[in-house]
């Protein structure tokens, strides 16, 4: 059985993650599903991989983590941009269009 | 912020675990419960959906896994569970453990203990501002390579050279401090004016030495050693008073800091101007030998370059700066660095011991590397279980490496009381010209080293049984089925003993060579009998003995009393002792020699009549010196065999006339010749010597030797003799009291030094070679069981099992023996400075050794062969 790749672009996780969240603060789970969503399920994100990312974002000082109790009485980490994560945002996608930019340029060259 | 960050939530994590932990998990649930929520609202039951949502999330525990791999804090967790897992094995198998940490603390205590002896000496700094710039500067004699100056080629070289920034000179001076109860001589210096500002110290109170100090009848001033000052009081008021040396108050004027370590002559406690100059007239004492100069380089210049100039000023005198016959500088000048001059006496033994510790260093990483291995293959199905579940290579590998960085820094704490305790006793035991040994003890960059070594055994000892023991193919061990191990294993294990096996004959071939050169040594012939002779030095000081026959009465009355005693057989003095660092020279005129150039030099001796027989040194023709050798008498002398077939070959000396010391002085007549004496080493033959009695002499000499011959121990008579010279005079310092034989003994304390170590560290090694054979012949038994209880089986008696493990050992010891030889071989080499009168290839060394080897090696074998002879093989082969 041949599944399509839905591996993430090495190193662009952290941008789509400051992506997501600068629409507005969630959680993990809700992370996870609009990337799967807006990708129309061209990325997958594993708890695992994105978990991860956020704890190195939040170390970073780029996301705010906080707790809050949701409707149904259980606890849930909301993560939120900094005004740091912010910049960092418009930084990554600025390289990101250069980049993708280029990779373009080369692919559609004549050859 | 983000390093604010970054430290607080790992140490949380590190810290606060357990509710890191439960954070994560709430987290990881309530995602499943969301993922659940939304495949819920596409029409799936609660339970479906629940389902579906952990099989869509995966394993919680993979992610919660992940989560904490990332991030600083990890690296150390895993550290400390590392540790932690690794005291649980190392606890649950005590005997392998305090084996390896034993191993392990007698390599790393016997490493850190002689780089504390030789780091001073070796590798550390001189105490000086500038060491690398200071040289001493020899002249090249005839028969030695370096001999001392004369002020005369001083006084020359500080006016020619411009090599050197500053020059001084500096000679031996024991005076007699006075002003306490009983008079004591001191180790001191007479220094030319530059001396202190040459080194780069200065006095830490008062003023350094000038000019006009050092100039002929300058001023009596000291210059005080800190350790002198503080027995002297210690307060800074000491400046401008006096202290009384030889009868003489001298003023102080200046005190030497505490640290000042005095490298040429380190037991000097107090300094005076050298006062020499008031005349160059050939007889005078600017022209003998008794001088060393010293000297700082300027800036910019190297050895090579003063050695050139130095070289260039020997062979081109002018006539504004004559010469003498006997300092003519015909052979040359050389300067050698002062780290050389200071450490060359020491540096073969120290070398030797150095790679002596390296071997045994070698020997004990590789045993602990052995049982490592051993232990490895043990803990094989640990590993595979630890792989299957999981764990990468990488963590088993570190995992191994954890255990053993472990061990090496237990065996390192405990390696350091072994040093502390083996720095005692390398300093008790240290030759008496081993320099620096106040700097020798336990200091920071002894810490570091041992700090250092552990880390780099532990990494050592554990690389190889971590590749091996990690190796995937052992994967396959999960399954163990049988207990025999792989031919490459055994390889690895066999060519370790292999190893040890080599480097211990090494060892021991080296100690036994030591110790045969040693014993030729302590058996050549002196030229005197020395077993019960008791010698002292006794120092005739005070102005009431300036005169010559007054000095001469107080040898001859104190030789009386000294002969007067019960037990006494005979005494004499003697202006120098043989073995004893004495060491004067004077240059001889043979009265048929026409050409000066032909001059000679030797040994002179000024002997009371008398003291051939008390030293028991032969007469080989004429007579020997007696009571008529008087002042008034006609001068006659005595040489040594060796001067008589060198001055005079072929001829009869006696008759002979020579000139010494004063090449305008008397004639002496040869009246006897007598045979040779070591006078400076037992190894070496200097043996040219002449014999006057101290009233021929140019002047009685102030410092003598006594020797005592006495019954029955000469030792017991130490306070009666002492008593008997005091009852002449009771302010003479009587120093350096020892029996001849202790003489002869310290005279090879080097060697005694090295062999010592290397009897020890040889003895150590034999012992962890046999254990290590011991070990994987054991081990090899254990997993030869079946084949062993097959051959049983088929009929082989336990003899033949018996010398089937003992031929397996042998093979191993037999490998390790020829590959010692040919290392020891090579080794040798590098000992011939420390050998005497022994080929590096010694036939019974080697055959020794190797015999001793061999038996030690049979011995570790039996047991385990004798085990395998007595297995039973329906036991063995039932238990497969």
């Amino acid at each position: 059985m041949d599944q399509p790749n839905t591996d993430l672009i090495q190193g662009t996780l952290d941008m789509l993650i400051l992506k997501t969240l600068s629409l507005e603060p969630m959680h993990g789970y809700g992370i996870a599903r609009r990337i799967e969503q807006v990708s129309r399920s061209v990325f997958k994100v594993n708890p695992g991989s994105l978990l991860t990312a956020l704890q190195r974002l939040e170390r970073a000082g780029w996301v705010d983590a906080e707790w809050r109790q949701t409707e149904n009485a259980r606890r849930a980490k909301i993560y939120r941009l900094t005004r740091a994560g912010r910049k960092q945002l418009a930084a990554e996608t600025e390289d990101w269009a250069r980049r993708a930019a280029a990779v373009a340029r080369l692919l559609g060259a004549e050859g | 912020m983000p390093l604010w960050r970054q430290l607080s939530r790992g140490l949380r994590v590190l810290f606060r675990r357990g509710q890191a932990d439960r954070e994560l998990d709430t987290e990881l649930e309530h995602w499943l419960d969301q993922a659940a929520a939304d495949l819920a609202a596409t029409g799936l039951s609660q339970e479906e959906a629940r389902r579906a949502a952990r099989l869509q999330v995966g394993s919680t525990l993979a992610a919660r896994e992940e989560v904490r791999d990332h991030g600083w804090e990890h690296v150390i967790g895993g550290a400390a569970a590392d540790i932690r897992y690794a005291v649980r094995r190392l606890r649950k198998d005590a005997a392998f453990a305090s084996l390896a940490v034993l191993t392990l603390a007698l390599g790393i205590g016997a490493a850190t203990a002689i780089f504390s002896a030789v780091n001073p000496v070796l590798f550390e700094r001189l105490p000086y501002p500038d060491p690398q710039r200071l040289m001493t500067i020899s002249e090249v004699g005839s028969t030695t390579p370096r001999i001392d100056v004369t002020y005369g080629t001083f006084r020359e070289v500080t006016q020619r050279s411009h090599a050197f920034a500053s020059l001084a000179v500096l000679k031996v001076w024991q005076p007699t401090l006075g002003g306490l109860d009983h008079p004591q001589r001191l180790d001191a210096q007479r220094v030319s004016a530059g001396y202190f500002r040459t080194l780069g110290i200065a006095p830490v109170l008062g003023r350094d030495f000038t000019r006009a100090d050092d100039r002929p009848n300058g001023p009596d001033v000291v210059v005080l050693g800190h350790a002198l000052w503080r027995r002297l009081g210690g307060d800074a008021e000491i400046l401008g008073r006096t202290v009384t040396l030889d009868d003489t108050p001298y003023t102080v004027v200046g005190v030497m800091p505490a640290g000042f370590e005095n490298l040429l002559a380190p037991s000097a406690q107090v300094w005076a101007p050298l006062q020499y100059g008031e005349s160059f007239a050939p007889d005078s004492r600017a022209w003998g030998h008794h001088l060393r100069m010293v000297g700082s380089l300027r800036a910019g210049v190297n050895r090579d370059a003063a050695a050139r100039e130095l070289a260039a000023i020997a062979k081109s005198p002018l006539p504004e700066l004559p010469r003498v016959p006997w300092a003519d500088l015909s052979l040359g000048l050389v300067p050698s660095s002062l780290r050389d001059e200071v450490t060359q006496a020491v540096r073969p033994a120290l070398l030797a011991v150095v790679a002596a510790v390296v071997l045994l260093l070698a020997i004990t990483v590789v045993n602990v590397t052995n049982l490592l291995l051993a232990r490895g293959a043990q803990r094989r199905g640990e590993f595979a279980l630890r792989s299957a579940l999981g764990a990468g290579r990488g963590r088993l590998v570190r995992q191994l490496l954890t255990e053993s960085l472990l061990l090496a820094v237990l065996g390192g704490v405990l390696g350091l009381v072994v040093a502390k305790v083996g720095v005692r006793a390398l300093v008790a035991l240290s030759p008496a010209g081993l320099p620096r040994l106040d700097a020798i003890h336990v200091d920071t960059a002894v810490l570091a080293f041992a700090c250092a070594l552990s880390a780099i055994v532990g990494i050592g000892v554990g690389l190889v049984p971590a590749l091996q023991a990690s190796t995937p193919t052992l994967r396959t061990g999960v399954e163990r089925t049988s207990r025999r191990s792989s031919g490459d294993f055994r390889r690895t294990r066999g060519s370790l003993v292999v190893a040890e096996v080599a480097l211990a004959l090494v060892l021991l071939v080296s100690a036994g060579l030591l110790l045969r050169s040693l014993s030729r040594l302590l058996a050549v012939d002196t030229g005197f009998d020395d077993a019960p002779l008791l010698t002292m030095q006794v120092q005739v000081t005070g102005h009431r003995y300036d005169a010559d026959s007054l000095r001469y009465g107080f040898l001859e009355r104190s030789l009386d009393a000294v002969r007067a005693l019960p037990g006494v057989t005979a005494a004499a003095y003697t202006s120098q002792l043989p073995l004893s660092d004495d060491l004067d020279i004077y240059g001889v005129h043979l009265e048929r020699e026409t050409d000066p150039a032909n001059d000679g030099a030797a040994l002179r001796y000024a002997v009371t009549p008398g003291y051939f027989t008390t030293m028991g040194i032969p007469l080989r023709a004429g007579r020997l010196l007696d009571e008529h050798d008087g002042p008034a008498s006609p001068r006659a002398i005595v040489v040594s065999q060796a001067f008589a077939r060198a001055a005079f070959p072929g001829g009869d000396p006696i008759g002979q006339r020579l000139r010494f010391g004063n090449p305008e002085g008397d004639w002496y007549t040869v009246v006897g010749v007598v045979g040779d004496v070591r006078q400076t080493a037992l190894g070496l033959t200097t043996a040219n010597a002449v014999y006057v009695t101290p009233t021929q002499w140019h002047w009685v000499d102030r410092q003598m030797s006594l020797v005592v011959r006495g019954e029955p121990i000469a030792a017991t008579l130490v306070p009666a003799v002492r008593a008997a010279i005091w009852s002449v005079d009771r302010d003479q310092p009587v120093v350096r009291v020892a029996t001849m034989r202790e003489l002869v003994e310290a005279s090879v304390a080097d060697r005694h030094f090295a062999l010592v170590v290397f009897e020890v560290f040889g003895a150590a090694a034999l012992v962890l070679a046999a254990i290590g054979l011991y070990g994987i012949l054991s081990v090899s038994v254990t997993e030869r069981t079946r084949e062993i209880g097959v051959r049983t089986a088929l009929g082989a008696s336990s003899r033949e099992i018996l010398a089937l493990v003992l031929r397996q050992g042998m093979a191993l010891t037999g490998v390790g023996v020829a590959l010692g030889l040919v290392l020891a071989w090579a080794a040798s080499r590098s000992l011939a400075a420390l050998l005497f009168d022994l080929p590096g290839l010694d036939p019974i060394t080697y055959a020794g050794v190797v015999v001793l080897l061999l038996g030690v090696s049979a011995v570790a074998c039996w047991g385990p062969a004798w085990r395998a002879a007595r297995l039973d093989p329906a036991l063995t082969l039932r238990a497969e």
